[in-house]
């Protein structure tokens, strides 16, 4: 379904950002990226979007190359970028403006109430929580039924309970429709228990360092001894992903890590 | 809270907002607080200009002063009744309230238009930018012999000089605030795949608009200024004339008549537009002081 080869990303200012990026996702899987800061996670994601061209490489979905925004690739940003002029409800239709009016209220009705949002539908965005606004921003996304959902650390600037809810919640939202998803996250745990398969990536430059499939049956439960058996490995490969950095960076020479 | 996640369960109604958690709640309870002051707080406002008038009253009431130069309240007051009762007080208003008016209804056009053009496209800022700035720079006196000179003495001339006042503040607003909206908000209209056009009403405009408005107000503001220049520019009716009439004839009552009118419509005409657009920024979330 989404296919990308030979990715490469160059920066302006000379920053290779990512090189050399190969990677298939099947319709309906969970792909969840993670890697340190600055390893090209959400570029490649923005490339995948459409908001950014490549230097180098194809991204193609459903046999059509990705060179800007499409409307079957909805987005989750880190922060949830809600357009604070519109109430909830107007903010969810932003998503769907071109539909007839009838089938754009049943959508937008249908999208609050899987997020459990009605109540607030009429509400400014400013009257939210960090956990609802976010919540707003899924229906936002989902509510044009993409077959690719991108999300970029969505959950990142919330606390761990809101963040556990959000991430069960997520998986609801994608039983409905089962849209493609690509999540990337800092948090291990968040990988493991939203992702079929976790690409572990290195810097400098964004490279893919290992693919790992976890065989864990759902629901995914913290704490299972399989569980933190996965978690162990993501994290050593972290950690080695982590070191390629240090020793690649001047102030801290390998030798001293 | 579980820890446990489900997936897979499209049979099972979704009612989050039962499972809202501490950390969730909305913040619409907090909204509408009044200020102290509640509704008659603009009373407040009054208290300075009317204890400054009853005591210039009083003093030459009491001798401290002749008011010649400076009549007293009562004296200005009067003056306009005299002018009202005659009715030249509403000539005289009509006319300058329709110059401000359409002054500033093509001064709005003009403003926005450019302000609009500049702050999208590079090629238009650096096109036009630089030469409106130095416009900018010119003192509105200084356009009165050019305008005299190309439109005449009547009234295009007049609107034009007040639409020249009323374009700069929205102009230079209207541009740097679309330079400066959140590029974040942008994103999100290029993912939803928003045209040009669609990008400035959809989310440029809206997010522009605190700055936008409050530019409008003071191009109303520089309106009620340059109608003065205007209305000198051999005018036979307007407050700017009656001002003018007032100097003339040595009738310093007759000037503070004419200044006080300006005072009162101006606030009047600020006070409209900050009614009419009031609702426009309900959404905004900015610092509202307490008292």
């Amino acid at each position: 379904m989404l296919e990308i080869s030979g990715l490469s990303k160059r920066y302006p200012n000379g920053l290779l950002a990512l090189s050399g990026i190969g990677l298939n996702v099947g319709v309906g899987e969970i792909v969840g990226i993670v890697g340190g800061s600055g390893c090209g996670k959400s570029t490649l994601l923005r490339l995948i979007s459409g908001l950014e061209m490549p230097t180098t490489g194809t991204i193609v979905l459903n046999g059509e190359p990705i060179a800007t925004p499409r409307e079957e690739i909805g987005f989750v940003f880190q922060e949830p970028r809600l357009m604070p002029w519109l109430t909830i409800r107007r903010n969810v239709v932003f998503g769907i403006r071109h539909l007839p009016e009838a089938e754009q209220k049943s959508r937008v009705e249908e999208a609050l109430k899987r997020v459990g949002l009605t109540k607030f539908a009429d509400n400014w965005p400013r009257e939210l929580s960090g956990g609802m606004a976010q919540r707003a921003a899924l229906a936002r996304a989902l509510v044009g039924r993409p077959s690719v959902l991108l999300l970029d650390e969505p959950f990142s600037a919330l606390d761990a309970l809101t963040r556990y809810d959000l991430q069960d919640h997520l998986l609801d939202l994608w039983s409905y429709d089962r849209p493609t998803m690509i999540l990337v996250t800092h948090d291990i745990e968040e990988a493991l228990i939203l992702s079929d398969r976790v690409i572990v990536m290195e810097p400098q430059p964004g490279r893919i360092l290992t693919e790992v499939t976890p065989g864990l049956s759902r629901p995914r439960l913290r704490g299972d001894p399989e569980f933190d058996a996965w978690k162990r490995r993501l994290l050593g490969d972290l950690t080695h992903s982590f070191h390629v950095r240090r020793s690649g960076d001047e102030d801290f020479p390998a030798a001293a890590i | 809270m579980s820890l446990a996640v489900h997936a897979g369960r499209k049979d099972e109604p979704v009612a989050l907002s039962e499972r809202l958690t501490g950390s969730e709640t909305a913040t619409a309870s907090t909204q509408g607080v009044k200020p102290a002051a509640g509704r008659w707080g603009w009373l407040l406002g009054l208290i300075v200009p009317v204890g400054l008038a009853l005591g210039w009253e009083f003093a030459v009431a009491f001798g401290f002063g002749n008011g010649r130069l400076l009549p007293p309240p009562s004296r200005v007051l009067g003056t306009l009744w005299q002018l009202a009762k005659s009715g030249d007080l509403t000539v005289h208003v009509l006319a300058t309230v329709w110059r401000i008016a359409l002054g500033f209804l093509f001064g709005v056009i003009a403003g926005t238009t450019l302000g609009a053009l500049t702050g999208y496209s590079t090629l238009a800022r650096r096109l036009l930018d630089p030469m409106l700035q130095a416009l900018r720079s010119i003192p509105s006196i200084a356009w009165v012999p050019v305008f005299i000179l190309w439109f005449g003495i009547f009234e295009t001339s007049k609107v034009i000089l007040i639409a020249v006042g009323v374009f700069f503040p929205i102009y230079l607003a209207l541009s740097g605030a679309i330079l400066s909206v959140d590029r974040k908000l942008v994103e999100v209209g290029r993912i939803f795949r928003l045209s040009g056009p669609e990008l400035v009403w959809r989310v440029l405009l809206p997010a522009t608009l605190p700055s936008y408005i409050l530019a409008l107000r003071a191009g109303l503001g520089l309106g009620w200024m340059f109608v003065v220049a205007a209305e000198f520019m051999g005018a036979s009716e307007g407050l700017g004339f009656l001002l003018v009439d007032g100097q003339m004839t040595g009738q310093a009552q007759m000037i503070l008549a004419s200044i006080l009118a300006f005072a009162v419509l101006g606030k009047l005409t600020d006070w409209l537009l900050h009614i009419a657009t009031e609702p426009l920024l309900r959404w905004q979330d900015g610092f509202r002081p307490a008292g």
